[in-house]
């Protein structure tokens, strides 16, 4: 290993150091003159010259009496079955107070799957929340993300969501939970979420936190990435990863980006945030020779509400679909607040995984909803005076639909035909003619009598 | 041999080079990984690397090859699956696993498969550049003609008929042995007699497109659209069921599922016309967003290559790009890392230039072997936050001769395919008008022209209807909004789900847009007598024209009494 004592500059977060051909994306220890270290990883290379990302910042640091040391080793993370039941801070160290002895290191950038070698996800997750499973199914090994807004109870649902979500041959989900620019008050409520239920045996946590550095953050989602592919492919498990938030992900890429004067893209966003954002959610997806798979639910919150943002907008392109909040429904106090106007999956479920009624039925409590929402607008100009029976109807459905469909709060847990039972029901309130979406043969199979 | 002295991302320098020309490819540090040589300034070298680059220091070889980034065309393309540049993904698969690690070498043809060569030419004859010198029966579907290199001429000395491999020679003129394989470097266009114009629509059964904004074979299309509307399904129903002999299918910084979709899907589907199976005529390259980004800027001129050669087979092919946004942001990422000068939204400036060059690409030709060939390009274009005024869209506009506009509203109707008809436009519907009344049916043009006409005044009259109620507006006009609701809802709209709207052949779209149009004659006259809209809305001729699209024979709409 090669020890440098000489380093030329500091900027930000970037330690620009005297080197002997050090690797791209090298691993560097540097010691401070009082002997404390931070780490830190080689961002361009020249031969005498390394431009070093410190993690953990360059807060004390200068340029004299340093020990740079380079590892000779690119980032990887110790992973591992016993992984399960651990918490572990953003670089990959346990924070629980025990010694962590990994089963195998791993670079943690993986290497891109083979489209040839995928297997196209169409199993069905059962998340136990109506409006997912009916209206936006999530299968094994999508990419499924949930646009989320300030002050909306998301976390409320991401826990739900890995507390609940089953696949059919009852198989249960390993849970990687990773937090990225997360608050205390936040992490801890996952911890404890997952500590009341007795999850906390069969997740993974990584932690970083608001205060934790955020040239970190880059990191977090790459170690816990490469612990999920581990244990989906190949310890055959089914993995869950939450990542919550992107959006502090990509303000870290973007800080970065900014000191190393890079040639900003949108909003001062780097023009390569699209192929970083791919990079992780790609790594989603089930492959021909493992059982497990790697199902993906990153959280953003949208600045501004705005869907075009670059950091929705952008995942939006990457992943299969989204979950979409909405402030108006959690006004109302229907939890979870997801409109199904604006959510979307984009895969398929496989014949025979749920009821043959689930599609066409979601079809027809849509273009339902959709109609009651427009005569609700509708209301609002002309007064309720001017509708006709058949739109009342429709505005009486859209209510009920927010009511009882979408309205089942936190707690509680509904199987998909519970689900489908209750939309059924809905669809009683208006004409039965009007049913041109469902099959015949289903309306006299489901119809309630 | 030179020596690598930086590495920033892809793009590393190098110094010491033995004769370094822009555009050659380049054999990157000890575990050869694959690049192209982006600039020259004096003793340094600029390479832009097709692999990643973490762990490669300074020091570390780098050794040309002399040739610029090439494809191998011949026998053995078809029903291929490649990466960027030409690598196939499944012997990727058989040598790497499911993971594709770097540094992996294997040809793209297969060099052990025998082929039966027919020639035909003989000795003594003399041929050209780019003529046939024989054929292969490479698929079900499709015959793969050989032809003489680009530059290569004179009298045949030899030839070598029966089972070849591609590294057999099949015939010689002189000493010079002729393969059934060529090379050609990806970004030079393949060269042909001339340029042709056309008339031929390029026919994909789906109304929209063939109805309203037709494209010719040879035509340049582009189809902007933000997330969720349909972008790549358009384009894989395109690529299902146009008319073209050859599909190159380009999955540029896409999706993996959707490339893995499409290539379980493909072989599992019937051409329309033969019964085979789709695959037999299709290449695809699938360069997905977490693959290497200088890869991503190579694979569309991989496709396009591979596209020219099949046209000058005398093939019409048809080469789906998806996305060509992608494509530029991947141009965008090599140009900040060179720090160039950017222009707008931080793309190179040179970026409009290399649109129209790729789009340019396209065309129907006279080749060098004296037939008739066409490429005809689809590109999607997936603009940030479904802005039609940024950079890519606005300079594919420049150059796209189709544009097919999708909209997150109709898309939010469940309105499918979600293509405006109010911003679309077609600059060929003129000139595929005159070849459909020829050999279609001798309305269409006047029925097209209706078609849009009707859509335009039932979008001015919405807005009339908003302010005073659609009650209040006369009986002509309200019978003309049922009629265009009719229009969108029973034509417009299309079912790619369902086994017989899937595929809409064009005398079927001539009829059914026949029948409406004699619904509108024979409701206005009625209204004119008399008879309300609202009558006419619950009129049994009304539930036909909802059934026409998932009728498979249609019959004609009778008088309405």
């Amino acid at each position: 290993m090669k020890v440098f004592t000489n380093a030329q500059a500091v900027k930000g977060p970037l330690l620009i150091a005297e080197c002997d051909n050090a690797a791209f994306k090298e691993l560097v220890s540097v010691t401070r003159s009082d002997g404390s270290k931070v780490q830190g990883q080689v961002l361009e290379v020249f031969e005498k010259k390394a431009v070093i990302q410190i993690f953990e910042g360059t807060q004390g640091l200068g340029v004299d009496n340093l020990r740079v040391k380079y590892l000779a080793k690119t980032a990887t993370v110790g992973v591992g079955e016993n992984m399960l039941g651990r918490v572990f801070d953003g670089m990959g160290q346990p924070i629980d107070g025990l010694e962590y002895f990994p089963e195998s290191q791993r670079d943690i950038n993986g290497a891109p799957i083979n489209p040839v070698a995928r297997i196209q996800p169409d199993e069905f997750i059962q998340t136990g929340v109506s409006t997912i499973d009916c209206m936006m199914p999530l299968c094994r090994g999508q990419k499924l993300p949930i646009f989320a807004m300030n002050g909306l109870p998301y976390n409320k649902l991401a826990a739900q969501i890995a507390r609940q979500a089953k696949v059919l041959d009852g198989k249960e989900f390993a849970v990687v939970f990773v937090a990225m620019g997360s608050t205390h008050a936040e992490a801890d409520f996952f911890r404890e979420e997952f500590e009341k239920t007795g999850a906390l045996n069969n997740t993974v946590l990584f932690l970083n936190l608001a205060s934790d550095p955020s040239v970190a953050r880059i990191m977090t989602p790459r170690l816990a990435l490469t612990a999920a592919e581990y244990l989906a492919f190949e310890k055959g498990k089914q993995v869950l990863v939450i990542m919550t938030d992107m959006t502090n992900y990509c303000e870290s890429l973007r800080e970065i980006s900014a000191i190393r004067e890079e040639v900003p893209g949108r909003r001062g966003y780097p023009g390569y945030m699209y192929t970083d954002l791919a990079s992780l959610y790609e790594r989603a997806g089930k492959i021909e020779t493992s059982d497990g798979s790697v199902t993906q639910i990153p959280i953003l919150t949208m600045p501004a509400d705005d869907k075009t943002h670059p950091v929705p907008d952008l995942t939006g392109y990457i992943t299969e679909g989204q979950i979409l909040l909405d402030r108006g429904l959690f006004k109302r106090s229907k939890t979870p607040p997801i409109t199904i106007l604006g959510s979307l999956s984009r895969l398929k479920v496989k014949k025979g995984q749920v009821r043959e009624d689930a599609a066409a039925l979601a079809d027809q409590l849509y273009a339902a909803y959709a109609t009651g929402i427009e005569f609700r607008d509708l209301v609002a100009v002309v007064g309720k005076s001017a509708l006709s029976d058949r739109d009342v109807a429709y505005l009486d459905f859209a209510q009920a639909f927010e009511e009882e469909f979408i309205n089942q709060g936190f707690q509680q847990e509904r199987s998909i035909n519970e689900t489908l039972d209750i939309g059924w029901k809905l669809l009683t309130l208006i004409p039965k003619s009007e049913l041109k979406k469902v099959k015949e043969e289903h309306i006299k199979k489901y119809y309630p009598q | 041999m030179g020596k690598l002295i930086a590495i920033a991302g892809p793009v590393v320098t190098a110094v010491e080079m033995d004769n370094p020309r822009i555009n050659d490819v380049v054999a990157v540090g000890t575990e050869n990984l694959l690049g192209e040589i982006i600039e020259i300034r004096g003793k340094e070298t600029i390479i832009q690397v097709y692999e990643e680059t973490d762990g490669l220091t300074p020091g570390q070889p780098v050794t040309s090859t002399h040739k610029p980034l090439s494809v191998e065309l011949g026998p053995g393309l078809l029903t291929a699956m490649y990466d960027g540049v030409q690598r196939p993904l499944d012997k990727i698969q058989a040598l790497a696993g499911s993971f594709i690690t770097r540094g992996i070498a294997v040809p793209a043809l297969d060099e052990k498969k025998k082929w039966e060569f027919k020639p035909l030419v003989a000795v003594g004859d003399e041929v050209v550049e780019g003529q046939i010198i024989g054929t292969v029966e490479e698929s079900s579907l499709i015959t793969h003609k050989i032809l003489v290199p680009v530059g290569v001429s004179g009298k045949i000395t030899k030839v070598e008929k029966g089972k070849k491999t591609i590294r057999d020679p099949v015939a010689h003129i002189g000493k010079t042995p002729l393969f059934m394989t060529q090379h050609w470097p990806v970004k030079k266009p393949r060269p042909y007699k001339k340029k042709i114009s056309t008339n031929e629509p390029l026919k994909t059964g789906q109304r929209i497109y063939d109805f309203f904004f037709p494209t010719v074979k040879g035509g340049q299309c582009a189809i902007p659209g933000p997330f969720g509307c349909g972008k790549t399904v358009t384009q894989q129903a395109i690529a299902k069921w146009c008319d073209a002999q050859i599909i190159v299918y380009v999955g540029c910084g896409e999706r993996g599922n959707e490339m893995t979709e499409v290539v379980k899907e493909f072989p599992e589907l019937k051409d329309p016309k033969s019964g085979k199976p789709l695959m037999d005529r299709t290449v695809l390259i699938a360069n997905t967003s977490n693959m290497p980004v200088a890869a991503r800027e190579a694979s569309v001129y991989t496709g396009m290559t591979i596209a020219e050669y099949f046209r000058d087979q005398g093939y019409d092919v048809a080469i789906m790009a998806d996305s060509t946004s992608r494509w530029a942001e991947a141009m965008r990422e090599i140009s900040g890392r060179l720090g160039e000068m950017p222009g707008e939204e931080g793309y190179p400036a040179y970026l409009g230039t290399r649109i129209a060059q790729f789009y340019e690409r396209a065309g129907s030709v006279r080749t060098l072997a004296d037939v008739n060939g066409s490429v005809t390009v689809i590109g999607a274009v997936s603009p940030p936050g479904g802005d039609f005024s940024e950079p890519v869209t606005q300079n594919t506009l420049k150059i796209a001769k189709v544009f097919w506009a999708l909209d997150a509203g109709l898309a939010a109707k469940r309105h499918y395919w979600a293509i405006n008809w109010l911003q679309s436009y077609s600059l060929y519907a003129e000139q595929t008008d005159s070849w459909y009344d020829e050999n279609i049916g001798k309305e269409w043009s006047t029925y097209r022209r209706w078609a849009m006409d009707l859509l335009q005044q039932e979008a001015e009259l919405l807005d009339i209807a908003q302010l005073v109620g659609k009650d209040s507006l006369p009986q002509e006009q309200q019978f003309l909004l049922l009629t265009a609701r009719l229009m969108r809802e029973d034509i417009l709209q299309q079912n790619a789900f369902d086994d017989v709207d899937m595929y809409c052949p064009a005398p079927k779209q001539y009829s059914m847009m026949e029948n409406l149009h004699s619904f509108f004659l024979q409701g206005q006259k009625l209204i004119q007598k008399g008879m309300t809209t609202t009558e006419l809305e619950s009129h049994k001729s009304v539930e036909f024209i909802g059934k026409m699209k998932y009728t498979k024979d249609l019959v004609r709409l009778g008088d309405i009494k």
